[in-house]
C-alpha cells in the first residue's frame, strides 16, 4: 500500500496539485481567522507543519492497534495533546510569540486538514511516508496563508510584518488602506482569486 | 489474536490512551511550570514599565523594573494604605469583591526625578479579557501614559488597543475637572461623550473592544478616587 505512490509525490504534491486549501478546500475557517497580518500567518504555518508531521507519525504508529469505531476519539486525544504541549513549549522558550498567537494555536485542534490526514493517511501508511505527507500538507497549507497574509496585510494595513511599506506620499496623494481587507470575507475572496489563478494554470483541475 | 472490535479492548484502549498523554501533558505542564511563570512575571513588569514608555531590555527587566518602581503600595477604596505588595495583588480577583473589601494595588515609579503612580487594570473585551496599566503625573490627575493588551482580541481591529496610536491619545488626559472625577473614556471618530470628561478616540471596527476600554478605565480607576483626590489636593 504504502508503496503505491512514491514518498516523492507524497510530499510534493500538497503544494500545489493537491493543495489542503486550494484543491480540497480544507482548513478554510482558519485561514479565514488568523491571515489580517502576514506574522501570525507564517508563526501559524510552521505550528501547523509541526503538529501535523507529528500527529500524523504518532497515528501511523499505533494504526493497527486503533479499534476502527473510536478512531476519530483516538485522532482528536493525540491532535489535542500534541496541541498543548506546543503551546506550553511556547509559553516557556517562546513567550512573546505564544503571546502573539494566543487562541491560534489552540485553533489548530478543529483544524480539518489535521482529522482529513490522520484519517486518509495516516491510518493507512507506514510512519516514514506519513511524516512526508504531514509536512508536504502542512507546507501546503502555510503557503496559502503566507499568500492571503501578505496580501491583507499588504492592502489593509500598508505594513509587511508590521514594517511601513505603503510610502507616506502614497498617503499624501489620496491612497487609503482598504479597511475591508483586514475583515474575514475578504480572505475568502482572496482564496477565491487564489483558487481561480490556479485552476486557470492547471486546466487538469478544472471541473 | 484479541478482538480489536470487542467493547473490553475498546475501553482499556481508550483508557490506556487517555493516562498516557494525561500523564505526558501533566508531566509537561509540571517541568515548564516554572519558566513559565518567570516569563508571565516578567512580561507583567515589562508592562508596567511600558505604562511610563520605558522599554527595557529583553536580559534587563528584573533589573530595570527595580530601578524605576521604587515603592508599591496597597491602598483601599478610602485612600488608606493597607499594605505594599502590590505586585502580587491579582487585579481579576480584587474585582470580584465588594467596593469596601477590595485590595487596590498601586507602583510608584520615580522617572526623573517626580513620581508617577501606575494603577493595573482588567475589564473585557470582545473576545476575551483585556488589561492594562495607566500612568499618572504626581498631581494624582493628568495621565502620563498607557498600556493596553489582550487575549484574543481581532487582528487589525479590537487588536490595535495595543498600538502606540491608539495609547498615545491618552497622555494629558485629566482625570479630575476641578472636584469632579471623570475616568477618561473612549468614543467614536469625531463623537463626544455627554459628560464633560476627557476622551479618547475608540478604534473603527473594533467598538465593543474600544468600549470595553472604556468600561474598565470606568470600572477600575473610580475606586482610586479617594486615593488620588488626596494626591490631587496635596500637589495643589
Amino acid at each position: 500500500m504504502a508503496d503505491k505512490v512514491s514518498n516523492k509525490s507524497v510530499i510534493f504534491n500538497p503544494f500545489s496539485k493537491n493543495n489542503p486549501v486550494i484543491v480540497q478546500i480544507l482548513g478554510i475557517c482558519s485561514v479565514l481567522a488568523v491571515t489580517a497580518k502576514l506574522e501570525p500567518a507564517i508563526v501559524m504555518g510552521l505550528s501547523v507543519i509541526a503538529v501535523l508531521a507529528f500527529a500524523n507519525v504518532i497515528i501511523s504508529f499505533i494504526r493497527n492497534t486503533i479499534p476502527t469505531n473510536i478512531r476519530i476519539i483516538v485522532q482528536l486525544v493525540v491532535v489535542a495533546g500534541l496541541v498543548v504541549i506546543v503551546n506550553q513549549l511556547l509559553l516557556a522558550y517562546a513567550y512573546d510569540v505564544s503571546k502573539q498567537l494566543s487562541v491560534f494555536i489552540g485553533l489548530i485542534i478543529t483544524n480539518c486538514i489535521l482529522m482529513g490526514r490522520l484519517e486518509a493517511f495516516a491510518m493507512a501508511n507506514r510512519p516514514w511516508p506519513s511524516f512526508l505527507d504531514g509536512i508536504g500538507n502542512g507546507v501546503g497549507y502555510a503557503i496559502i496563508l503566507v499568500i492571503v497574509g501578505f496580501f491583507r496585510e499588504l492592502l489593509g494595513s500598508g505594513t509587511l510584518l508590521g514594517y511601513q511599506v505603503v510610502p507616506q506620499w502614497c498617503y499624501e496623494h489620496g491612497y487609503v488602506n482598504n479597511g475591508l481587507m483586514i475583515l474575514p470575507p475578504m480572505a475568502l475572496i482572496v482564496v477565491a482569486c487564489i483558487i481561480w489563478v490556479h485552476r486557470s494554470l492547471n486546466k487538469d483541475l478544472q471541473e | 489474536m484479541i478482538n480489536k472490535q470487542s467493547n473490553i479492548y475498546t475501553v482499556i484502549y481508550i483508557i490506556v490512551l487517555v493516562v498516557v498523554v494525561g500523564s505526558a501533558l501533566a508531566m509537561t505542564a509540571l517541568s515548564l511550570k516554572e519558566k513559565q511563570q518567570a516569563n508571565e512575571d516578567n512580561d507583567r513588569r515589562k508592562q508596567i514599565l511600558a505604562s511610563v514608555n520605558i522599554t527595557p531590555d529583553p536580559t534587563q527587566i528584573s533589573a530595570d523594573f527595580e530601578k524605576y518602581i521604587t515603592s508599591q503600595l496597597v491602598v483601599n477604596a478610602n485612600g488608606d494604605s493597607i499594605g505594599d505588595n502590590a505586585f502580587d495583588v491579582s487585579v481579576q480577583k480584587q474585582l470580584k469583591n465588594e467596593l469596601s473589601k477590595r485590595q487596590l494595588p498601586l507602583f510608584i515609579c520615580t522617572l526623573d526625578g517626580s513620581k508617577k503612580y501606575i494603577i493595573p487594570l482588567y475589564g473585557a473585551g470582545l473576545w476575551g479579557p483585556i488589561w492594562g496599566y495607566i500612568a499618572l503625573d504626581s498631581d494624582g490627575s493628568t495621565v502620563y501614559g498607557a498600556y493596553f493588551d489582550h487575549q484574543g482580541e481581532t487582528p487589525g481591529l479590537g487588536a490595535e488597543i495595543t498600538t502606540e496610536k491608539f495609547r498615545g491619545q491618552f497622555a494629558g488626559k485629566e482625570l479630575f475637572k476641578g472636584d469632579e472625577f471623570f475616568p477618561v473614556t473612549v468614543v467614536k471618530q469625531g463623537q463626544k461623550p455627554q459628560d464633560n470628561s476627557d476622551y479618547v478616540y475608540g478604534i473603527s471596527g473594533g467598538t465593543i473592544t474600544s468600549k470595553g476600554v472604556a468600561a474598565m478605565l470606568d470600572e477600575c480607576l473610580k475606586p482610586y478616587q479617594a486615593y488620588l483626590n488626596k494626591l490631587s489636593s496635596n500637589g495643589r
